[in-house]
């Protein structure tokens, strides 16, 4: 078969690094690794494993998502490149890297380089702590809850700086949007994070999941005798989790039919490309954290199955299909409608839950001890 | 304050309500015309760009350059000549052009005539990065298609 | 709200939209003065598609002009048809029979539910909501198919005649347009659950963009925009042309004078238009479609002729003045959005970008009909 010339034209940038360089990097690597050190080795390994986790996820989550939507709006989605469209997301990477990066005249040159990565390197930083089983995860940090909320907050500095750097008046309204959105919802989001360490009395996600171990009535989602509110809280973690990752309902900060396509209006080719995959990144992020905080990670949900990171990644991609669900089923809220609903509604009852929660945990015992 | 509870549940209520509608959408059958392996058949009213209409038997156009159609075109995309020849009762047409980068398919020139000699095409797939493919010479795709 | 939004600094700056934008559904585009979000000063700049129709008209036959009314609101063209063919026979006193009236109203209706359901939506497309357009696509590809079947065309029907109208419906037409009727009655109550239930759609709907009244007097807005403020005109009922009085019709009005009224009112004249058809359908007479007497150079008398129909939004006057030849001396389309995006300017002063949009959507514009 021989492939179209447009074709030949944009793949032809690929064929050296891939037919050259890749041999030659795999053939020094197979000489050179036996001398490297074991902790070093482990490092290496599991920083390529989250690199490739997280672009991998990136690149087919757009393909799920084009699917799910495709399906809800009685499409079929993409179907043309590889079976079921599956080669799609390859092709349509391989066109962003070929595309001309475009830098306008008048942008800040710095903080618009910068932006993209901003976004998309805290996303895959988190990646590190998250143990997709007892054994699997890159590095088990005694404070890794800490961390992933910690590089959360820098994502919302990407969006303001690629808006603010963008010099269009769509991106820098957007990104005002942005962080006001975020600014309201990490508060609820935290206030929960602070009555789920009330309860579990560690930062560490191995530890949270290993304390629900059993079936499904001890997960945190269902484990009353802490608060009688937890599948409150949980609500309230996914619907923050929905505004922190700009996703539908609450895609202010990229409303195309308001802001053209928002903060990143004046990106082309692989800065977008990055900003995507940040976005989705996030997503799966905020995913394995309501995994991992309320669903029980990695144990299965009836004590006779094993436990094992497919429990993990099912349940997690069940919360992405449900993120996916809503976003093509729901209008855009306004600035207004997303800040009300934040402080009207998700604070008051996330510091209810923390009230009650502090509660059950602290006082009910030495009142119990008391008697 | 009855309003903020109303909104509160009845809201929530509303928006399950709205992921019921959309996920059983998810399992109706796909309602796309997937275009290029299944094509379209137009229905027979359809109308295309014009083209003449040959005599069942000879296959000669039908058309006896009356210049009706001609005179209808609201957009004067239509242009015919035609010669007498010798011994024959009526006109017969040597060149018939369609300049269809100005049509609209409105239809005025088939309506206009009276002996039907011109008819709707059901042609539509019609592109091209030139403009001289748009201007049809309806006598030579005549006699092509005979 | 909007006091708020105008006491703050001076400090302004101006933000075009368009006219390449995705909320403006065309070559529209709106000078916006803003500060921050809110919309200090609005002024539409139209002329991106303006393609002189009226011009046209006085160069081109009276036949040859009903192409151009398809061209003014590709949405709701058989409407415009019917505006266009009613003036000029007005002007040149035919008769049309009494079925191709029948059959101008069923497809008439027939239209104007389609244009109604791409509004439906396109308007939750600008509110970010990207499923239902594909639902009500569905349903207005029925309605494209059935009219294509007695037209020929999709879009730009060019279907009315002077005197009646171009081809017979057969009795495949009159059973698909049942059985459509039946399709979105069903699907009507999923519309319903799925937006206009919507707490979301609520939130952004309910008390945006007011239109008081005395605002539609003052600009001459007409349709559903006249009837989401309470007043209650239909051209059908208040001066019946064609066999409209021979239904029986309501005009849905609502007087909260919001965006979510220009929405109920719309969705409401969907289910009046199908009771419409399914009348119509039951009464249709037999005959002939089309009158015997038109003549083929037609020369109406010398006069000024005015003919107004009901569109899918808003009153369509067509004004002819012949001077006896065989073109119009002056002809004056009178199109309904152009008077509707006039009050966008006042209307909109101290709203927010997002709230400005959603209002704009709400007026239902479609931008070839007001450049014409």
């Amino acid at each position: 078969m021989i492939p179209h010339p447009e074709t030949r034209r944009v793949l032809t940038p690929f064929i050296l690094p891939t037919v050259v360089l890749l041999p030659l990097l795999a053939g020094g690597l197979y000489f050179v690794w036996p001398l490297v050190p074991g902790g070093v080795q482990r490092v290496l390994i599991s920083l390529v494993a989250v690199i490739a986790f997280a672009a991998g996820n990136a690149a087919y989550l757009v393909w799920l998502e084009r699917k799910v939507c495709a399906h809800i709006q009685r499409r079929i989605g993409p179907k043309e490149v590889g079976p079921f469209g599956l080669i799609q997301p390859v092709v349509d990477g391989i066109k962003l890297m070929s595309k001309q990066l475009l830098i306008p005249k008048g942008v800040d040159k710095p903080l618009f380089m910068v932006a993209p990565l901003l976004v998309l390197v805290p996303a895959i930083m988190s990646f590190v702590t998250i143990p997709f089983s007892e054994d699997l995860v890159a590095r088990n940090i005694n404070v890794g809850l800490l961390m992933i909320f910690a590089f959360a907050s820098v994502n919302v500095l990407g969006l303001l700086l690629g808006g603010w750097g963008s010099n269009n008046k769509y991106a820098v309204i957007a990104a005002a949007r942005a962080v006001s959105q975020n600014v309201a919802y990490e508060i609820p989001m935290l206030i929960t994070v602070i009555t789920m360490v009330m309860v579990t009395h560690t930062l560490n996600l191995n530890e949270i999941v290993i304390q629900q171990d059993g079936s499904f009535w001890n997960w945190y989602l269902f484990r009353f005798s802490a608060s009688p509110l937890m599948p409150v809280a949980f609500l309230i973690f996914f619907i923050c989790s929905l505004a922190e990752t700009n996703r539908a309902p609450f895609d202010l900060g990229e409303a195309e039919s308001e802001l053209v396509a928002g903060f990143h209006t004046e990106y082309s080719g692989m800065g977008f490309g990055v900003f995507f995959m940040g976005e989705y990144a996030n997503i799966v992020i905020g995913s394995s954290l309501a995994v991992i905080l309320f669903l029980g990670g990695w144990q299965s949900p009836v004590s006779f199955l094993a436990d094992g990171f497919w429990w993990f990644l099912l349940k997690m991609y069940f919360l992405i299909f449900c993120v996916m669900w809503i976003r093509w089923t729901y209008p855009r809220t306004t600035l207004w409608g997303l800040l009300n609903l934040s402080w009207k509604v998700l604070i008051p009852l996330s510091l209810i839950n923390l009230l009650l929660t502090s509660f059950m945990v602290k006082v009910w015992p030495l009142l119990m001890g008391a008697s | 304050m009855s309003g903020y509870y109303r909104d509160l549940f009845g809201g929530s209520w509303s928006l399950l309500v709205g992921l019921g509608i959309t996920i059983k959408n998810m399992f109706v059958p796909i309602v796309t015309e997937q275009y290029p392996h299944f094509v379209p058949v137009m229905t027979p009213r359809f109308r295309g760009h014009i083209e003449l209409v040959g005599d069942e038997e000879t296959g000669e156009p039908k058309c006896v350059v009356c210049g009706m159609c001609q005179k209808a075109c609201p957009s004067g995309c239509i242009k015919l000549a035609g010669e007498k020849p010798e011994g024959a009762k009526k006109k017969v047409v040597t060149s018939y052009i369609l300049d269809f980068t100005r049509c609209s398919l409105c239809g005025q020139c088939v309506e206009s005539c009276n002996f039907g000699a011109i008819t709707f095409s059901k042609d539509y797939n019609l592109a091209s990065t030139d403009k001289n493919d748009f201007i049809f010479d309806l006598k030579k795709r005549l006699e092509e298609k005979s | 709200m909007s006091d708020f939004a105008l006491s703050q600094t001076k400090e302004t700056f101006v933000l075009n939209l368009g006219p390449q934008h995705p909320a403006t559904h065309g070559v529209l585009r709106v000078k916006l003065e803003m500060d921050g979000e809110y919309i200090v000063h609005a002024e539409p700049i139209l002329g991106y598609i303006h393609r002189m129709h009226e011009k046209m008209g006085e160069n081109r036959t009276w036949a040859q002009f009903m192409p151009n009314t398809a061209r003014l609101d590709y949405l709701g063209a058989l409407s415009y048809n019917h505006g266009y063919a009613l003036a000029v026979e007005r002007a040149a006193s035919i008769e049309v029979p009494e079925r191709a009236e029948y059959i101008r109203v069923i497809t008439v209706e027939l239209n104007r539910i389609a244009s109604h359901l791409l509004w439906f939506g396109a308007y939750v497309l600008d509110l970010g909501g990207m499923t239902p357009i594909f639902y009500a696509f569905d349903d207005r590809e029925q309605i494209l198919n059935l009219l294509e079947s007695v037209t020929g065309a999709r879009l730009t029907f060019c279907y009315f005649r002077f005197g009646g109208v171009y081809n017979d419906i057969d009795d495949s037409f009159i059973a698909g347009s049942r059985e459509f009727i039946k399709r979105l009655r069903k699907q009507m109550p999923d519309y319903h659950n799925l937006v206009t239930k919507n707490i979301i759609m609520i939130k952004r709907l309910k008390d945006i963009g007011p239109i008081s009244p005395e605002m539609v007097r003052k600009y001459g807005a007409t349709g559903p925009v006249m009837r989401g403020s309470g007043i209650n005109y239909d051209v059908r009922k208040n001066e019946p042309y064609s066999v409209y009085p021979e239904f029986d019709f309501d005009i849905p009005v609502y007087d909260e004078c919001d965006s979510m009224a220009r929405y109920m009112v719309r969705m409401d004249e969907i289910e009046q238009s199908m009771r419409i058809i399914e009348q119509a359908l039951d009464k249709l007479p037999e005959g002939p479609v089309m009158t015997e007497k038109v003549p083929k150079n037609l020369k109406p008398p010398k006069g000024d002729y005015y003919s107004a129909v009901e569109a899918a939004r808003g009153v369509f006057g067509c004004r002819v003045v012949s001077d006896g030849t065989n073109t119009a001396y002056r002809l004056k389309l009178r199109s309904p959005t152009f008077s509707n995006l006039s009050l966008f300017g006042e209307a909109c002063q101290g709203m927010l970008l997002a709230d400005a949009l959603a209002f704009m959507g709400s007026l239902d514009l479609v931008i070839p009909e007001i450049d014409r």
